[in-house]
């Protein structure tokens, strides 16, 4: 008996909360070695994450950034490719916005600039990821290492931009000059404050609602299109494509656009949405969360948004454990996050053996097994 | 122009101490890259064993126990990653990228835990490092022109580590391709099912490369705290372990060439270091960014077939499957 004989509901259901359960346990052993309880830090974080004043906007402001590179990761997979440039790709994005809003802020009005500035982050971000996909199609380097490149050379551009031609004048930190005033994408508060809504502050901007658009654009570019036929074949075989009249090489160059892309897009959240100038790190590991995001959300974007929300929750909570205990910090959501990767990535079917065996032993007194 | 000579020969002896790290990194990367398991850990595990060796040397107050407990925890998460992929044959990036971030967050807080210094490890004194060896006649030789300033300034006055990480080359060099072990642990990266129908155990070959590996970059780990530095601080491999897989594939995963490819970029990164904020002649001042981000670019151009060819071990990444 293998994966294929389990009914959906474990594969897709049981065995990612099996996964996550296995990691939560293990991140609760190194919090009770470090010696403070467990259970007390996770009350903190889902309140941090959920209770308090504001905090769920804060925490879907952290969603809309992991459902952006959770589908770039994911949309690469299906073409069998393993995006690991998100990062990069973001920051690029990034720089995108940043150049056009730059350049136009002065002679155009605030929304034509908005409405410029989104794009220009996809195409930015389409640029880095389609470099990597072209050096893989065309050139046979191998689309991990060469993402991981491309992460320290976009990481390095911006250095070079930030602290020297992008940097503001009479500043210090490298960073760009603010945007001008309007220049930014509306804050759900401040929208639902004018419908009439009493909701607190938070950074929660139209980036939410762009990143929900994308999931089902994505889920009808993957399932209900010919071109998503094709990237899913070519995942599962080049050879497919060939036979199909498709070349395999466009196919990869074009799904590392739309991965980059996507990823691109996480900069309208940090960057358009509450920025308003570009700064030094921005991404702080959200390309890298998003392959831990694909992987629990199964390359879905409905399991995506689920596991967007639970990385948002993570960080928001996260940082409330700074507040509250002496001990603990942020660091230990990264922790928390390796041990996820660890457990619903690389040990994705550990409990697999177990779960088949328990389950055709059940099977077995209604007669099938 | 003697001022010059001794700003080469500075820069050479300084190229050693940085390219260290890199050179024990790629030597464990190319054990586990030839049996097959691709190694993007090496960050991880070095990250790891710099904030174990510290602990350890800050706690015991002995180098050598340092180097120990740096070893044990890297080679402990070797054994997590050999787990995961020969095991159960999970993906090998995905490990390798999951232990990575384990060790960004695991010892930052751990180190809080351990020494309340908001993630670092406490100094370290001399007795507690692993000090500069200053070898015999270093001091009479400085005034014998040229031979005397290599002698003195990049041969005398390394660490035990720098030595240790140059005689890993020849050792590397001499199991992997002059022993039976080498010759069955590159068949495994080959061609698994080769080694298997010979009778050879493909999951005990890449057992023993990927805890190779850990040993290596436990030294490698330990090196960057106790000897190299003074004591642990947060982020501090600070993407040496990408650089260090850099040079393996810039070196087509073969000992001396990974060897010179990371003297190379480390001979960048001591010269971005001395050029910070110098200003030469005509070409004026050099954005050191622009030196440093090279071993990345010409890891690109190279994979990209522009210089030579780089093609790695074929099994590479694969898990095997027994054929039943």
């Amino acid at each position: 008996m293998n994966a294929s004989s389990l009914p959906r509901w474990i594969d897709i259901g049981l065995l990612p909360v099996l996964n996550l359960i296995a990691a939560l346990t293990v991140a609760g052993v190194i919090i009770a070695i470090i010696g403070e309880n467990p259970f007390v830090a996770m009350g903190v974080m889902i309140k941090g994450a959920f209770v308090y004043d504001g905090a769920l906007g804060y925490t879907l402001f952290y969603t809309t950034n992991f459902i952006f590179t959770g589908l770039a990761v994911a949309v690469a997979f299906h073409a069998m490719l393993f995006n690991i440039g998100g990062e990069g790709q973001a920051m690029i994005g990034g720089l995108g916005v940043g150049l056009v809003v730059l350049f136009l802020d002065s002679v155009l009005p605030p929304l034509l600039v908005v409405i410029l500035a989104v794009p220009a982050a996809a195409a930015f971000g389409a640029v880095w990821g389609v470099i990597p996909g072209w050096l893989q199609a065309r050139r046979g380097s191998h689309i991990v290492i060469t993402t991981i490149m491309f992460n320290f050379i976009a990481s390095s551009i911006m250095v070079w931009l930030l602290a020297g031609m992008l940097m503001a004048p009479g500043q210090m930190s490298p960073e760009t000059r603010s945007f001008a005033d309007g220049i930014n994408l509306p804050l759900v508060y401040e929208v639902l404050q004018m419908a009439g809504f009493s909701v607190s502050r938070s950074p929660l901007n139209l980036s939410f609602v762009i990143a929900l658009l994308a999931c089902f654009g994505v889920w009808y570019l993957i399932w209900r299109t010919k071109l998503g036929y094709i990237i899913r074949a070519t995942g599962h075989s080049e050879r497919a494509t060939i036979y199909a009249g498709h070349d395999p090489a466009k196919i990869i160059m074009l799904v590392m656009a739309i991965s980059g892309a996507l990823a691109g897009m996480m900069s309208l959240n940090e960057i358009l949405g509450v920025q308003q100038r570009v700064i030094l790190n921005f991404t702080s590991g959200y390309g890298f969360t998003g392959i831990a995001v694909a992987l629990m959300g199964r390359n879905h974007p409905i399991g995506i948004v689920l596991a967007s929300l639970l990385f948002g929750a993570l960080y928001q909570g996260g940082a409330e454990l700074d507040f509250e205990f002496q001990t603990i910090t942020r660091e230990m959501v990264l922790m928390i996050q390796g041990l996820i990767i660890l457990f619903s990535g690389a040990l994705a079917y550990l409990f697999m053996p177990a779960v088949v065996r328990i389950y055709s032993s059940l099977r077995k007194p209604t007669g099938s097994g | 122009m003697a001022d010059l000579w001794l700003q080469f020969v500075l820069t050479i002896d300084a190229t050693l101490r940085v390219a260290t790290p890199l050179i024990l990194c790629a030597m464990a990367g190319l054990f586990s890259e030839r049996s097959g398991i691709i190694d993007i850990s090496l960050e991880g595990k070095m990250l790891m064993s710099a904030f174990a060796a510290a602990s350890m040397a800050a706690l015991t107050g002995s180098p050598l126990l340092g180097l120990a407990g740096g070893i044990l925890v890297s080679v402990a998460l070797s054994l997590i990653h050999g787990f995961a992929c020969v095991t159960h044959k999970g993906n090998q990036v995905i490990s390798g990228l999951a232990i990575n971030i384990l060790a960004s967050g695991l010892t930052v807080t751990l180190g809080i835990a351990l020494f309340a210094q908001g993630g670092q490890t406490p100094f370290l004194n001399k007795s507690e490092r692993f000090t500069d060896i200053v070898l015999p006649f270093a001091e009479q030789a400085e005034h014998v022109p040229v031979l005397g300033t290599i002698y003195k300034e990049i041969i005398s006055g390394h660490n035990l580590l720098v030595w240790v990480a140059l005689f890993s080359v020849i050792v590397t060099g001499y199991v992997v391709f002059r022993t039976t072990f080498g010759l069955r642990l590159r068949a495994v990266g080959e061609k698994p099912e080769a080694v298997d129908s010979a009778g050879g155990s493909v999951s005990g070959l890449r057992f023993q490369a990927v805890i190779i590996a850990g040993v290596l970059c436990g030294i490698a780990g330990t090196y960057l705290s106790t000897a190299h530095g003074a004591g642990f601080i947060r982020e501090m491999a600070a993407g040496k372990g990408y650089i260090a897989l850099a040079a393996l594939i810039f070196g087509k995963w073969r000992p001396v060439p990974a060897l010179l490819a990371c003297l190379m970029f480390g001979f960048m990164e001591a010269l971005a270091a001395r050029l910070q904020g110098v200003e030469i002649p005509v070409i004026g001042n050099i954005s050191t960014d622009l030196i440093l981000v090279l071993p990345y670019f010409l890891t690109v151009i190279l994979l990209a077939g522009f210089i030579g060819k780089a093609s790695p071990p074929r099994s590479i990444g694969v898990p095997y499957i027994k054929e039943r």
